[in-house]
């Protein structure tokens, strides 16, 4: 997970405990940056994450996802 | 720099959720509904209305928006929403009031409601999020099914021949005269889903700035019920549902109407008002003291309709009320409003009544023929029946019961009209039961009788019934 404080590059971040591993924010990213953990959660899903480069915060994945704080986009 | 992240329109904590996980909504993974709840949040951050927004919940899988949204929250009875949201709008039109809907409550349970407040124009918003199914009860056909589709109650798919056709809201709603704002969006793709986003925001400026009705419905995905992943939904929505929903705006007349338009606000709940009202609705007598009464009446008045027999059953019970004692009337009758049957049950009680229903009376009226055969023999042993001798030409068994024969409508006519032998007949079961004084029943029918200039010819009907019971003449 990316830091929260200062940053000079657009991320985004997963809170992988809320993420119900729906994958629509995989298919929505225009740069292919988000991929699915193969891991599970308390809740039992694959959460979702950020591959880690290349985000430009446009946001898509955070409306196209339904849960209210799973997904946060940062562009600086 | 811009931040996407959970809106303060939301709580912080889902504390009023069951459950572990209180920062996830109940929805399933996927769900079209979080999405949408995600840009109302969004939408009511940005105009600032949060503090005095009010989310009305319907009942489907959204019946838990209470849960989510930091504002005002109603949960309504299935398919009302759009009759409470008037309510609050109505008595409380600083609120901006939120009618979020699926299709089984807006478009099948709530039809109703959803037209007539689309047709009233009320200053509402409706958020009409229709995902083709009943998701919550699991998985039913719902009006918005598509042909084809495959519910569990329709097992072969949705068939126009017995099923009839998706029913399109939106389309329907436009043809009405009064709404302002109505389109058709979708939570598909991006694209689409950027659109949601505009006409939300759309929709409730139109509220904030009193220009009447908005409706934005949301074409949306229900991966569960559909039985497919969630994104096999949103390419199925995208694929097949707009077809038969296509997106679009179907009425816009925002640029239009002027602000403030739709302002139909009136004073809401204010105490002094209310107990003014209170006051003037007060009996037009007033309860002095509680008179004893010997025993409870349970009575039975039955004849034809127009012969004043529900009237004699309120004249009755108004005299008890006044005595301070319990009373209920409970009237029963025909269609027609003159000649059928009609009968009403009054109970007079020192204790609380249970039930205003009396099938065994010890004090019974009849005024026609019928009512004797019907009703006699439910008298209790010993009670009292008074029958109308001028009509009814059978006996009572005289035997088991009190009868008193008086010919009340021969006794009315004497009086001037046959219209006052109910009160003839009043004035026998009061001296039959000797439950109140005459004097305190004439004082009352003065308070009661509307038509100040019938009063007197009330009064001599009473006594003569009166006078009949007590001297036999």
């Amino acid at each position: 997970m990316a830091a929260k404080t200062a940053v000079d590059v657009p991320f985004m971040e997963v809170n992988g405990e809320l993420c119900k591993g729906c994958q629509l924010c995989v298919g929505v990213c225009p740069k292919t940056v988000i991929a699915v953990s193969e891991k599970l959660n308390s809740a039992s899903y694959h959460p979702a994450y950020y591959t880690g480069a290349d985000c430009t915060g446009c946001g898509l994945c955070f409306y196209a996802c339904p849960e209210p704080a799973a997904i946060r986009v940062v562009k600086p | 720099m811009k931040v996407f992240e959970k809106s303060p329109s939301f709580y912080e904590v889902f504390e009023r959720k069951s459950g572990p996980a209180k920062e996830a909504t109940h929805y399933c993974p996927g769900c079209g509904h979080g999405n949408i709840h995600k840009m109302i949040a969004e939408a009511m951050d940005d105009l600032e209305i949060t503090e005095r927004s009010v989310f009305v919940s319907p009942v489907g899988c959204s019946v838990f928006g209470y849960y989510y949204f930091d504002c005002g929250n109603f949960q309504a009875a299935h398919g009302r929403a759009p009759a409470v949201a008037t309510a609050v709008k109505r008595s409380n039109p600083d609120a901006i009031v939120i009618s979020y809907q699926g299709d089984g409550d807006l478009a099948a349970i709530g039809t109703a409601e959803t037209i007539h407040a689309a047709n009233r124009g009320e200053n509402i918003t409706v958020f009409f999020v229709n995902n083709a199914i009943y998701g919550m009860t699991g998985g039913q056909m719902a009006p918005t099914t598509m042909i084809g589709q495959r519910s569990t109650t329709t097992p072969l798919g949705r068939a126009e021949q017995i099923h009839g056709n998706p029913i399109r809201m939106a389309e329907m709603l436009a043809t009405l005269p009064a709404p302002t704002y109505i389109e058709r969006v979708a939570v598909g793709t991006s694209k689409q889903i950027m659109k949601t986003r505009k006409a939300i925001r759309k929709a409730l400026k139109i509220q904030k700035e009193g220009k009447g009705y908005s409706f934005v419905e949301i074409v949306s995905t229900c991966p569960t019920g559909w039985k497919m992943d969630p994104v096999a939904a949103r390419d199925w929505l995208v694929d097949d549902m707009l077809k038969v929903f296509p997106l679009g705006v179907f009425k816009d007349e925002s640029d239009n109407v002027d602000e403030g338009t739709w302002d139909r606000s009136f004073e809401g709940f204010v105490p002094d008002k209310v107990n003014t009202y209170l006051d003037r609705m007060k009996s037009p007598f007033d309860v002095t003291e509680e008179l004893d009464l010997v025993k409870d009446l349970n009575c039975k008045f039955a004849g034809f309709g127009g012969q004043g027999i529900l009237t004699l059953g309120l004249f009755l019970s108004q005299i008890g009320m006044r005595a301070g004692h319990q009373v209920s009337w409970f009237p029963a009758y025909g269609p027609e409003m003159r000649g059928g049957t009609a009968n009403c049950s009054v109970n007079i009680s020192r204790d609380r009544i249970g039930s205003p229903l009396v099938d065994r009376p010890n004090m019974l009226v009849v005024m026609n023929q019928p009512s004797l055969d019907a009703f006699e023999k439910d008298v209790v042993d010993g009670g009292t029946i008074i029958v109308d001798s001028t009509i009814v030409e059978g006996k009572a068994d005289a035997k088991r019961l009190n009868v008193v024969a008086l010919p009340a409508s021969d006794m009315a006519d004497e009086v001037g009209t046959t219209k006052v032998a109910n009160v003839v007949i009043l004035g026998a079961v009061v001296a039959a039961t000797d439950a109140y004084e005459p004097e305190f029943v004439e004082s009352t029918l003065r308070a009661v009788i509307k038509k100040q200039s019938l009063i007197d010819m009330n009064m001599e009907a009473f006594r003569k019934g009166y006078d009949f019971v007590k001297n036999g003449n």
